[in-house]
């Protein structure tokens, strides 16, 4: 597909998502809150999207995700949350 | 259309699923074991789910002209209890000859521990001593990069392994080309919400090609689509790629890849 057809297809949900995701800042800022570091890794996200370069989604990707290579001593639970907890940013 | 689900939860589906499949041009479902929401109790309740897979189960399909096969296993999520996880390693084999069993899976990790890594390589072992396939299972979210590495090393590391035999499930852009890389096949399953979207799956699919890949909707309780797979099919047509592409990915390769087990055929098979 070329550039007319790509943003013809998917512009109007990208447009849609980035309203949702505008929208759900502004929900979290209006709860007052101590950002988490799911939010410190959203906001490092957010940054990425408007950096020059390729690849946004495989970045995006490693910065929602924990790097470290060894494994863990026990599993505490069975449930992922979206972020590594330990992102510093 | 045609097109193989090779990864399906269909225990957890309503028989209206089936009929839907079958519709949109299934002719052929692969389910591996899972976890099944909460931990079971013993090994019994494996063996009473093993029997589902290869007895129930593809009696059900069947009554939809759709034959069904199986993968065996105990998920990650359960390999905390290294006891039962030794009881239900030795109870598999015995399973391994029936005819819709096409190997061992969905195995891999969950969250990275030690035990579960220890029960990935055990399951590993089995397979390779009893000759069997393997799909295998990449952890979630913030987990997928680190577990996908620590089953792919696992898996080079091991003489025995035949990467051709193997694939490695739930890929997205950050994993996708260490495994194609190491010579596996890599899967990659359609989620509204986690894992990949459909339009995501043909992003990967334009830059890293179809060779050793295969979609799957991995469809099971959680919010998941069994028709996952024939609309992403009619996604990639508006992306302007023709019939051919289209079959190659939804129906030949999961073809070649499962009929590396002689087992796997699209007739319907006696259970």
């Amino acid at each position: 597909m070329n550039y007319s057809q790509v943003t013809d297809l998917y512009f109007l949900e990208a447009r849609s998502r980035l309203i949702d995701v505008a929208a759900f800042l502004d929900r979290v800022e209006r709860s007052g809150g101590q950002e988490d570091f799911r939010l410190k890794s959203f906001r490092a996200a957010l940054r990425e999207l408007t950096t020059p370069g390729s690849e946004k989604a495989k970045k995006v990707l490693m910065l929602l995700s924990d790097p470290t290579t060894d494994p863990i001593p026990q599993a505490g639970g069975k449930s992922a949350c979206g972020a590594w907890p330990e992102f510093q940013g | 259309m045609r097109y193989i689900e090779p990864h399906a939860h269909m225990v957890s589906r309503v028989t209206d699923d089936y009929s839907a499949m079958v519709t949109a041009g299934c002719r052929a479902v692969c389910e591996p074991a899972f976890w099944a929401g909460f931990d079971r109790s013993s090994v019994q309740g494996f063996r009473d789910y093993f029997c589902q897979l290869t007895e129930y189960e593809p009696r059900r399909s069947a009554q939809y002209g759709l034959p069904h096969y199986s993968w065996l296993c105990l998920n990650p999520k359960e390999a905390e209890d290294l006891s039962l996880s030794e009881e239900v390693l030795a109870l598999i084999p015995s399973f391994l000859d029936r005819p819709n069993v096409m190997g061992i899976g969905e195995i891999g990790l969950n969250k990275n521990s030690r035990n579960e890594v220890s029960i990935f390589e055990k399951h590993v072992d089995l397979a390779v001593r009893h000759d069997q396939m393997m799909l295998i299972h990449t952890p979630h979210l913030e987990d997928k990069w680190k577990g996908t590495h620590l089953i792919v090393d696992i898996l080079k590391n091991h003489s025995g392994v035949k990467p051709g035999r193997v694939i490695i499930d739930h890929v997205e852009e950050h994993t996708v080309e260490y495994v194609l890389d190491a010579g596996f096949w890599a899967g990659i399953t359609l989620y509204p919400l986690s894992k990949c979207t459909s339009a995501r799956a043909i992003d990967l699919v334009e830059i890293y090609g179809t060779q050793r890949i295969w979609i799957n909707s991995a469809c099971d309780w959680g919010n998941s689509d069994p028709l996952a797979i024939p609309k992403t099919a009619i996604l990639m047509k508006r992306h302007g790629h023709g019939e051919e592409v289209v079959d190659k990915l939804i129906y030949q390769n999961p073809l070649q890849f499962l009929s590396q087990n002689p087992k796997f055929h699209l007739d319907e098979i006696q259970v």
